[in-house]
């Protein structure tokens, strides 16, 4: 479905701070399934969310998906089969408009935008359905500004209009990291049941090894850009890989 | 009512016309852009030009909104295309529309007098009103439409608007030469209320535009039922009718700038240290939970 081919990235090239995050990276990533990545900060988990975004471009290696080569398309150009839930709550939203007219604007994704009026009173009932699925009560909150509201809410939010024309990848980098346990669970969950629902591919970075476990069919772990642990999330305990991680950063200061 | 007053009004409203069009950069989009203090001087030259050319004055009017429109696209290319940060290509634009406006008539005064102008059909107090309230009518139509939403989501979240598929950099294109061309026609509206155009016509514009929209952001500040607009045109008003009281009262011309600044200090400060005072008075407005 995603496939990653020879991927390379450098960064501060010729400078002498250059730093090479990846040399050869290959990674493929199944239709339907939801993959964690996990890794010490550093190991390249955001640049790599960031390559396939089309946010950063790679420096050589293609990225493949559905066997076409996005690799080469500009950001904007890649959000037709791509969402994403950042991990700043307001990255997702417009913060000075209200949930309905955010609504409505993911409701436009990949469509032209023209001098028609944005929000359209036949779609409001269908906004609120869909963010009365949270449980967080935003249904009730159509007209409040996205930036009135709390971080659990706005990150909700996001993930609803990342996912509301159901992509073929979603993307989901730490987003549950500046959340209490209490919403990141709800998210989490929410996030979950959308792959589920909609027949998405997943991608979610995360330092919480119980969620990564939990909320996805498969974990990698990278260091220094390369692949060191790919199993099927099954096969794994939260023990192991806390000890694979200690293991990792024992070896690490060793160094 | 009092000749000094009725000049405030009036002149009041031509700088609406040009608050509103600062507000769709400084506010909407969350750009600096330096170029009004030559796009405005601009529009009153392109006005000029054609009025002399024997084009009609309502006509001439709207040329010189699209010529400011050109003005805010060469801003924005250097800015988006060129990749050449905001304030300095706001400068740069000023500096290239300096010479370009002395170039338009080969002249750096040109007067207007004895020819027609838009203030031939009725009383100028009328006629400024009149193109105010079509200015900000349509303003708030077009930031109701899809383009205009992705106007102010650019301002707001650039990644937003790139994550549903848009070019960002179109949409700060749009917005800087709708502004410039606003600029530009309200510096049309002001060659034409003081029957001449002048180079140094621009003086200050930019600090007029921010004073109008600081002073329309703290009046009724807590309520949401005052659009943007409608505060950009009371604070052009009133920072025209605070200067013209304070000449009324018999300060010295000469001191009016030092009194505008002034004007627009006490404001800032009321809006950086007393929030709440107001807040507290002001039951009808909901508060802020940021």
């Amino acid at each position: 479905m995603l496939n990653i081919k020879g991927l390379e990235k450098r960064f501060n090239i010729g400078t002498p701070n250059e730093i090479q995050v990846f040399n050869g990276l290959d990674l493929n990533f199944e239709k339907n399934k939801c993959t964690a990545i996990i890794g010490p900060n550093g190991c390249g988990k955001s640049t790599l969310m960031n390559l396939i975004a089309g946010t950063l471009m790679v420096d050589n290696g293609t990225i493949e998906l559905n066997g076409k080569t996005i690799s080469n398309l500009k950001e904007e150009d890649r959000s037709e089969f791509i969402g994403r839930v950042h991990q700043n709550p307001s990255m997702g939203v417009s913060p000075s408009l209200t949930i309905l007219e955010n609504m409505a604007l993911a409701d436009k994704k990949n469509n032209k935008f023209s001098l028609k009026f944005l929000v359209n009173k036949k779609n409001i009932d269908r906004y609120k359905e869909l963010v009365a699925q949270l449980d967080l009560g935003l249904e009730n909150l159509m007209n409040t500004k996205v930036k009135f509201l709390s971080g659990g809410q706005r990150q909700s939010l996001s993930l609803i209009m990342a996912s509301m024309k159901h992509p073929d990848l979603i993307l989901l980098d730490e987003h549950t990291a500046a959340l209490d346990p209490k919403t990141s669970h709800v998210v989490m969950t929410k996030t979950k049941e959308l792959i589920d629902k909609y027949e998405m591919t997943g991608i979610m970075i995360s330092h919480n090894m119980r969620d990564a476990i939990k909320y996805s069919d498969r974990v990698i772990m990278l260091d220094k850009g390369i692949v060191v642990l790919d199993k099927p999330s099954i096969a794994l305990t939260e023990e192991d890989l806390n000890n694979i991680y200690i293991d990792r950063l024992d070896k690490a200061i060793a160094v | 009512m009092n000749g000094l007053i009725m000049t405030s009004i009036e002149q009041g409203l031509i700088f609406a016309v040009l608050a509103m069009g600062v507000f769709i950069t400084n506010k909407v989009l969350n750009i600096a852009d330096l170029s009004v203090e030559g796009s405005f001087p601009f529009g009153a030259f392109i006005f000029a030009k054609f009025l002399l050319m024997g084009v009609n004055p309502v006509i001439a009017t709207i040329l010189a909104f699209a010529f400011g429109t050109l003005a805010g696209l060469l801003t924005a290319t250097l800015f988006t295309k060129f990749k050449i940060n905001a304030l300095l290509s706001g400068i740069l634009t000023m500096n290239i529309l300096y010479s370009v406006n002395l170039r338009i008539n080969n002249a750096a005064n040109v007067p207007l007098s004895g020819q027609r102008t838009i203030f031939d059909f009725g009383p100028k107090l009328l006629i400024l009103l009149a193109i105010v309230i079509v200015v900000k009518l349509l303003l708030d139509l077009f930031l109701k439409t899809e383009v205009g939403y992705l106007l102010v989501a650019t301002g707001d979240n650039e990644s937003l608007v790139k994550s549903l598929g848009q070019k960002s950099d179109n949409y700060k294109i749009l917005g800087l030469m709708l502004s410039n061309g606003l600029i530009a026609l309200s510096g049309a509206l002001m060659a034409q209320y003081n029957g001449y155009v002048d180079a140094s016509m621009g003086k200050a514009t930019l600090v007029i535009a921010l004073a109008a929209i600081i002073i329309g952001d703290t009046f009724m500040k807590n309520s949401s039922f005052l659009k943007n607009t409608t505060r950009a045109i009371i604070g052009a008003i009133a920072y025209k009718l605070i200067g013209g009281f304070a000449i009324d009262l018999g300060l010295h011309p000469n001191d009016l700038s030092a009194i505008n600044a002034t004007i627009v200090i006490v404001f800032l400060l009321y809006n950086n240290f007393f929030p709440n005072i107001m807040g507290k008075l002001n039951k009808k407005g909901g508060r802020d939970y940021a």
